[in-house]
């Protein structure tokens, strides 16, 4: 039973013997498919080297993030001791792109929490409710969508007051209602199944439903459009910082950076450019990701052998 | 056991109203197995949509273990006496949920505690080897996951069993399998049956009487003797037995 | 005549355990005839039907010694030429045909433009021909038929429609897979007379894929009987109820039937050596 191969085997079995045997088999076989797709290995490595790099910051930057050098700024690329070069008070640039990926990072699980979640939420019930609650939540929701989402954020952000958790809470507000869209969408058609019938016939509640029944149905699918958004979500929290309504100055929030560098953008490119290309990075990994998911995820396909 | 008196179904989406069924009676008696036998959209699925509370806009009298229903909310005491099979064994199971799962769950709601054991025995029940347990419908074949559907209909050891074509998705072999099971049950728990499908042997093999449906309306109730001896009045009926003797 | 012979037909489709055959070494003959192919679901009837065409999606795998369409053999063609086999040559017909009609487009739009793929001639001509195709499929209006969307139209109306969009470049062979599964018996019998009218005036051949045993051995002339991927029998098709292999008495004996009451249907007992023996398929 110890041998690798045997546990394999243990993992891929039609006939699973308990509950967690089950669902450890079905999470085996699904990664095993993942582990299949190169490209989404790709940015699933580059995520965990973002996650590792984000915890062990302090000990990975070459300098202190905040450290001004006025001697010696603007420093070019290759620069002994800077690598990516120094901004304009002379602050290493790599080490404040790595201390960046806490913010990057932070920003991203927050709102990936929150969005989908309230969309979630909205759109099952609107869904399965049907009637004036459906015809309700979806006003609301098409009010949402009908102002374009930077708009709608730079509005939340000045009624809010600038900062990154507000930020975030109004990238979260602009970001929801796509998310309700397809979660109604796949309510109405699951909604209508057997399955579901089958279960109301047991005498189930429409909380019991929609949590226990149509919820499991629609994850798979945001989990796949969250990841896809991210790139977006990303950026939108760079924009928020680049027009200065995001992190505030001394903060290594990467669009923040990239505002800054803006001044230089002729003669000292680098200094905008690097944390660009973090920010591109980390997009096309989450997009590479989201794609991979897709496939796992995705029950139509899930289905065949 | 079911009484039905001129019941009538529509759906009805503003423009179009459709009469699905359209004063249809028949009653079923305790332990017997009742058939209804027509083409598709003959408003067989219809009659048993209604009764379960599924079709929301009905009229007439339906009746069942003595109690009549009404609008199309049902009580906990329904949903113990009466169960319903659908057609796609495919399309009636949750693709996320396990066998484990679905049966627990019905044996839940139905407020048993003895959760485990009762799965076992509903799995025994219905033929199942108990290494299925643990398996995800895209797992088991068709017949294994009708067998699944019927283990979930039998959780609340219901009276009635409402079987909406439940082997025409399956292949013949198994079909004779699915049909040997529901005859076996009937006999150990007591059920009855009300069974529609538009096969009319496998009607006659599984009833004590049938009703034949032509578009909403029941033509001719008969039993299975004078459906044997090809004793129908109706000249659709008529038909319908000639074509399937054909064969 | 033979139209099509095919020899020792594989379809493989590799996946993590190793390779699963879908069909294995299958060879018969085809000429102008009704040729029936039947089997329980999963049997691989559809998978033959999909390799002649070589219409099997990735990552499955087509493998032969040939299939040989009038003495051309169809696996060395290139993509190009396969192409035009596809529609001119062999047809196929599905077992839904709302998924085989444009649901945003007229019918009589998706007829004429099937036409005018084949032919280069004007459109009222197309049009003339159209009608023409839809008349040949027992369509009483064929002129509201033409103006009428998919969903607007009855199980049995689509069938003939997609039968009658085959029909246009008059090919030599047809491969109906279920193609009235989804349909009433009444209108089945009317979709069937079509079928068999056009085998009989045109000398099509035609390969009828269906798992009904009873409607087979009425409609065809020979019947090839799958199991697991492997012919286990071939008969001609009105001595069906006296076959020989267990597997076909089995499947014919779990019918029910109205001249024979009984309480329990036999059920097959699959034996492990029907999938270890096939027969070499074409000798009847
Ligand atoms: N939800 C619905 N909305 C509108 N019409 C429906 C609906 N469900 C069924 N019908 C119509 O009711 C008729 C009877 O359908 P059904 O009872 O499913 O037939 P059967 O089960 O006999 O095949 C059909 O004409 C069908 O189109
Ligand atoms: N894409 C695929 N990948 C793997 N196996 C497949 C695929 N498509 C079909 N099969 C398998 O091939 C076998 C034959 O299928 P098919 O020819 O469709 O059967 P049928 O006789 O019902 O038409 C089945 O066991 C099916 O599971
Ligand atoms: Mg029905
Ligand atoms: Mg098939």
């Amino acid at each position: 039973m110890n041998t690798p191969t045997s546990y394999r085997a243990w993992l891929l079995t039609d006939a699973p013997t308990s509950r967690n045997h089950a669902r450890l088999s079905s999470f085996y076989k699904g990664w095993l498919s993942f582990r299949s797709n190169p490209m989404a290995m790709f940015g699933l490595g580059i995520l965990i080297a973002l996650l590792l790099i984000a915890l062990f910051a302090p000990i990975l930057a070459p300098h202190d993030w905040q450290a001004q050098d006025l001697s010696n700024r603007l420093q070019p690329l290759g620069t002994p001791g800077h690598i990516l070069g120094t901004d304009s008070l002379g602050r290493d640039i790599l080490s404040r792109l790595i201390e960046g990926t806490q913010i990057t990072l932070y920003i991203v699980t927050l709102v990936a929490l929150i969005a989908p979640v309230a969309g979630l939420l909205v759109g099952t019930v609107a869904g399965y409710a049907g009637g004036w609650v459906d015809v309700v939540l979806m006003r609301i929701t098409d009010i949402f969508l009908a102002f374009p989402r930077l708009v709608l954020a730079l509005a939340f952000v000045a009624a809010l007051g600038a900062g990154i958790e507000n930020a975030v809470l109004a990238i979260s507000l602009t970001a929801w209602p796509p998310y309700a869209r397809i979660a109604r969408a796949e309510t109405l058609t699951i909604r209508s199944s057997d399955y579901i019938a089958a279960i109301r016939l047991q005498g189930a509640g429409p909380f019991r439903i929609i949590i226990k029944h149509i919820w499991p149905l629609c994850i798979s699918s945001l989990i796949v459009r969250v990841t896809l958004d991210m790139a977006g979500i990303i950026l939108a929290a760079a924009g928020l910082g680049f027009l200065g309504l995001g992190a505030q100055p001394p903060s290594p929030e990467w669009g923040a950076m990239i505002s800054e560098g803006r001044r230089f953008i002729l003669d000292h490119w680098w200094v905008a450019t690097m944390p660009g290309l973090a920010i591109f990075t980390v997009s096309l990994a989450f997009n590479l990701l989201g794609d991979g998911l897709r496939d796992v995820l995705d029950p139509k396909d899930g289905d065949s052998q | 056991m079911i009484k039905v008196e001129n019941l009538n179904v529509w759906f009805d989406d503003g423009y179009d109203r459709v009469d699905a069924v359209r004063g249809a009676s028949f009653n079923v008696n305790q332990g017997e197995s009742f058939g209804l036998v027509g083409e598709s959209g003959s408003g067989k699925s219809t009659i048993l949509r209604a009764m379960t509370g599924l079709a929301p806009t009905w009229s007439g009298r339906i009746e069942i273990d003595g109690l009549a229903l009404h609008g199309h909310k049902r009580n906990r005491d329904f949903y113990k006496t009466v169960q319903m099979v659908f057609q796609d064994p495919y399309a009636s199971l949750h693709p996320r949920h396990s066998v484990d799962q679905v049966l627990g769950e019905a044996l839940h709601l139905q407020g048993f505690r003895d959760i485990d054991t009762r799965v076992v025995k509903l799995l025994d029940d219905v033929g199942l080897d108990r290494k299925f347990r643990f398996r995800y419908p895209h797992q088991l074949s068709g017949g294994q996951r009708q067998r699944v559907a019927i283990a979930r209909a039998l959780a609340g050891e219901p009276k009635v069993l409402l079987l909406d074509e439940p082997t025409s998705a399956l292949d013949v072999s198994v079909q004779a399998e699915i049909l040997n099971l529901l005859t076996d049950l009937r006999e150990e728990h007591g059920l009855t049956y009300l069974m529609v499908s538009h096969d009319l042997p496998v009607i006659g093999h599984m009833c004590e009487r049938l009703a034949v449906m032509k578009s909403g309306e029941i033509v001719e109730v008969m039993d299975v003797t004078q459906l044997r001896q090809m004793q129908a009045k109706h000249p659709y009926s008529q038909e319908l037995i000639g074509v399937s003797v054909a064969h | 005549m033979t139209l099509l012979d095919v020899q020792n037909l594989w379809v493989k489709f590799p996946n993590r355990q190793g390779v699963f055959d879908a069909v294995r070494g299958v060879s018969f003959s085809l000429g102008r005839e009704r040729l029936g192919i039947v089997g329980e679901s999963g049997s691989g009837k559809s998978m033959t039907g999909r390799a002649i065409l070589r219409l099997i999606r990735k990552p499955g795998i087509v493998q032969a010694d040939h299939i040989a369409l009038e003495g051309r053999n169809l696996l060395n063609l290139p993509e190009v030429e396969m192409r035009k086999v596809r529609g001119q040559q062999i047809s196929m017909v599905m077992q839904d045909p709302k998924f085989s009609l444009n649901p945003v487009m007229r019918i009589g739009d998706q007829i004429m433009e099937a036409y005018l793929l084949h032919n280069r001639t004007s459109k009222a001509q197309a049009r003339a021909k159209s009608l023409e195709m839809l008349r040949a499929v027992s369509i009483n209006d064929p002129e509201r038929v033409m103006r009428a969307y998919p969903h607007e139209m009855s199980g049995g109306m689509g069938q003939r429609i997609m039968i009658a969009m085959m029909l246009i470049p008059d090919p030599k062979i047809l491969i109906a897979d279920e193609p009235t599964s989804a349909l009433d018996v009444s209108v089945q019998r009317q979709v069937l007379d079509i079928m068999d009218g056009l085998v009989k005036e045109r000398g099509m051949g035609l390969i009828f894929i269906s798992h009904d045993l009873n409607l087979v051995s009425e409609f065809c002339d020979r019947v090839l009987i799958m199991y697991a991927g492997q012919i286990v029998e071939v008969c001609d098709a009105d001595k069906l109820h006296d076959a020989q292999h267990p597997y076909t008495q089995g499947l014919l004996q779990s019918l029910p039937r109205l001249d024979q009451p009984r309480k329990y249907l036999p059920v097959l007992q699959r034996e492990d050596d029907w999938q270890k023996a096939p027969i070499a398929g074409d000798q009847a």
